[in-house]
């Protein structure tokens, strides 16, 4: 069976201060179903670059994407808002990712008016269905998305995304903003949909919680080219790339015994 | 030995404010001590900073005492403080070049002359690590990268000679690998000048690379405080052990890794 | 503490709106103060002011009541201020929002249309509309609207350029929002505040430009309005000053108690940040 997500060849070139910068330069890679991929690199390496061109949001210079069998690339207008509910995007500042006036129900209603997924009277449910599966109490429907937790904000921006029953989600840095123990709970709830939809994940994170013992598969990225891909425990404990080693040298590590750093 | 700072049942309450920032703090910091504040958000942290740097607003309510027993006066922010901010532009003026910024600081607190206070400056450019300082000197915040930025407000902190440095969160808003450059540097700068250094982070691990002693803090109370070993191999509190798990992986995969 | 009640702690909030409602008042209950017609006749020419408490402002050359003048003129002033306004902020932040969102050719004409209106002196730009349309109330809106609107299509746009690249606009391109709907519902509602925060400049200056062309006899001649009261009173203003400086005295007011407003509420809105 073909991957969910097949990325060729993808090139994408920004102007920056008069110079043509390569964002990204000839990039591959494969996401089967159900799995994690994390995009892991320093910044400028075109982690986010990617996510937003396999999202849709812009678009690339050179490359193919083919996703579930569709040629994503060529998918516009109408069509692409077709296939829009099959692949979704977690962003990473849960503040900023919504109309900071816009309450939880609507927050969660959109994409289901959008797609027709329940009309008007069967949306009550939807929604109410929808914080369940994310963990959040009911009663949060009616609050305004800047008066409730930083944690409990991302469990919306995860339910709105699955709303739509998604095979795709990717993930920007989505527990980077959020408090160390509240990462924890949203890593979890994560597998737990994972396994539960069989969602694939694209992760982009430098965390070393999600990238190690989250992820099945890590691609490292500098300066817009793929420099080495593997099973995460693999490439965690014994990097091959001279940036997979220094990300892997600066991820914080608790130290016990002597400091000499 | 008397200890550099000594604080003593701080409480801290913003005005407009319920819930007290600060509830009873009391912990004191040796002459050339490492110490970590950990918390998480809401955890007063860094209102612990700027009430140590006398930076809280006119409006808040303090109680408590914050003592400097080697200094005989109230400290001189500059001169006896060092201040490292989490965001690398936001101490620096955007439309001065960097190494004037650092000379002006060095000309508050020093008698130096101009031509003098720009040559200490460019020292203090190379100190922090920085390629080229005479170039670096010459440049304007926005032509610098995080990093970059970050190196130089380090340097204008401790362009005074301050005896104390309190870096708040100053690598949360860097990539991975320039996070852990950051905090190697401070930590050769801290020791080189005998400085204390206070840490404040949300990441334990992180700052476990640097800390002598370990505080941690939440919602305002300070809930553990001990030698970084202990903290980390036999935690007593609860919640210093909930983030001490949240911090390592949930199945151990690199067999190179400590901890 | 909610906004209106930050607002009128602060003095010029509090005197502003002060005065804001003492005209409101006036102009609403004029019909019932002065059920006469501004315009009659009220009693002997030229009554000097304070003499009597039928007339307390005195008449005019035709023997017209004053203060009745005043406050008519000042439903005029506020009715046509107001419209004024509100049509040139909703024209505006509708044309800013499209350039904005639109970008591309579809901005670059609205952007210079906005610069054709925008480089004709306002009042000028109304003087000839009225000139040429013929005057009248409405008229003398959509000449006032006609420049007024171009500071919130720049605002606007602004606001919109920097909205656009928004996580939370990407995030609705991301669930297949359609694009004019994530134009007006999450893009233009958060493009107004700092429109919105001009509105009292805009009818402080529609008050005056209001009152400017009823001066120069071209506001709606079967109304009441300071400016006319001013121009007439031009003739007789030696010995009978009081005809202009009371219409003068409202207009003052009026426009003061718009600004003061403003600046209260402004204030009020930087109150919340510095305690948020």
């Amino acid at each position: 069976m073909s991957a969910l997500l097949e990325v060729r060849a993808l090139t994408r070139s920004f102007r920056r201060g008069g110079r043509e910068v390569a964002a990204l330069d000839d990039v591959s890679l494969d996401l089967a179903r159900g799995q994690t991929l994390a995009l892991v690199g320093p910044s400028g390496s075109g982690k986010s670059t990617l996510a937003r061109i396999v999202m849709r949001l812009i678009e690339p210079d050179r490359g193919t994407i083919r996703f579930d069998g569709v040629d994503l690339l060529a998918a516009r207008g109408e069509m692409l808002r077709l296939l829009r509910p099959r692949f979704q995007m977690v962003f990473q500042e849960p503040l900023a990712a919504f109309n900071p006036r816009a309450s939880v129900a609507r927050v969660l209603d959109d994409p289901l008016r959008i797609h027709g997924l329940a009309d008007s009277a069967a949306r009550p449910a939807a929604i109410a269905a929808l914080l369940e599966r994310v963990g959040l109490e009911q009663n949060l429907a009616g609050r305004r998305i800047h008066e409730i937790s930083g944690g409990q904000r991302q469990r919306v921006a995860i339910a709105r995304a699955i709303a739509t029953r998604p095979a795709l989600l990717v993930l920007d840095e989505a527990v980077s903003a959020l408090d160390v123990t509240v990462r924890a709970d949203i890593l979890t709830l994560l597998r737990d949909l994972q396994r539960n939809e069989n969602l694939a994940y694209l992760f982009i994170s430098h965390d070393r919680a999600v990238v190690s013992a989250f992820a099945d598969r890590i691609a490292i990225m500098d300066r817009g080219r793929i420099v080495e891909t593997g099973a995460a425990a693999a490439v965690v404990a014994a990097p091959q790339s001279a940036t997979g080693k220094a990300l892997v040298d600066a991820m914080p590590r608790l130290v016990l015994g002597n400091a000499a750093t | 030995m008397t200890p550099r700072l000594i604080i003593r049942d701080l409480s801290v309450r913003y005005a407009g404010s319920e819930t007290a920032a600060l509830d009873g703090i009391s912990l004191d910091l040796a002459a050339g001590e490492r110490l970590a504040v950990i918390g998480e958000s809401g955890s007063g942290k860094s209102t612990l900073a700027l009430a140590i740097a006398g930076l809280l607003p006119g409006s808040a309510l303090v109680a408590g005492r914050i003592e400097w027993p080697g200094l005989g006066r109230p400290p001189v922010a500059g001169a006896d403080i060092g201040f490292v901010f989490q965001d690398p532009g936001a101490s620096l003026d955007p439309v001065m070049p960097v190494g004037a910024q650092i000379a002006e600081v060095i000309r508050a607190h020093r008698p130096l002359g101009r031509a003098a206070a720009n040559a200490t400056a460019v020292d203090l450019i190379a100190r922090v690590q920085l390629p080229e300082p005479g170039q670096i000197a010459l440049a304007y915040p926005h032509q610098l990268s995080g990093g970059q930025r970050q190196r130089i407000a380090i340097a204008a902190a401790i362009a005074a000679g301050p005896k104390l440095l309190i870096a708040d969160e100053p690598t949360s808003a860097l990539d991975t690998i320039v996070q852990a450059e950051i905090v190697a540097l401070i930590d050769r700068l801290v020791q080189a000048d005998g400085m204390s250094l206070i840490f404040i982070s949300h990441d334990i691990a992180l700052a476990s690379g640097i800390a002598d002693r370990i505080a941690v803090f939440r919602r305002g109370r300070l809930v553990e405080l001990g030698e970084r070993d202990q903290i980390i191999g036999q935690p007593r509190d609860a919640y210093t052990r909930a983030l001490l798990d949240a911090s390592m992986p949930a199945t151990p995969q690199s067999a190179g890794a400590p901890a | 503490m909610s906004f209106a009640a930050r607002f009128l702690r602060t003095g010029e909030g509090a005197t502003g709106a002060v005065i804001l409602f003492a005209l409101a008042v006036l102009a609403l209950a004029a019909p019932a103060l002065f059920p006469h017609d501004p315009l009659s006749i009220a009693g002997p020419a030229l009554l000097p002011p304070f003499q009597d408490w039928s007339l307390p402002l005195g008449t005019d050359r035709l023997g017209r009541d004053v203060l009745a003048g005043i406050v008519h003129g000042a439903r005029t002033s506020l009715a046509v201020a107001l419209a004024a306004a509100a049509t040139a902020i909703a024209v505006g932040t509708i044309v800013g929002t499209l350039a904005g969102f639109l970008g591309g050719l579809a901005d670059e004409v609205l952007m210079r249309v906005t610069d054709a209106f925008q480089t004709v002196p306002g009042f000028l730009l109304a003087l000839a509309f009225v000139s040429v349309v013929g005057p009248s109330l409405g008229v003398v809106v959509i000449a006032i609207a006609l420049s007024a609107w171009t500071g919130p299509a720049r605002i606007a746009r602004a606001e919109v350029l920097s909205i656009r690249e928004r996580d939370y606009v990407a995030s609705a391109r991301v669930i297949g929002m359609r694009p004019l709907e994530i134009a007006f519902r999450e893009i233009m509602p958060n493009a107004l505040p700092p429109v919105l925060a001009q509105s009292a400049i805009i009818v402080a200056v529609a008050i005056l430009t209001e009152a400017a062309l009823s001066f120069l006899g071209l506001g709606d001649p079967n109304r009441v309005t300071w400016g006319g009261m001013i121009a007439e009173g031009r003739t007789v203003l030696r010995s009978a000053p009081s005809l202009s400086i009371f219409p003068g005295i409202a207009l003052v007011l009026a426009v003061l108690g718009v600004y003061l407003a403003g600046e209260g509420a402004v204030e009020a809105a930087a109150t919340k940040r510095r305690h948020a």
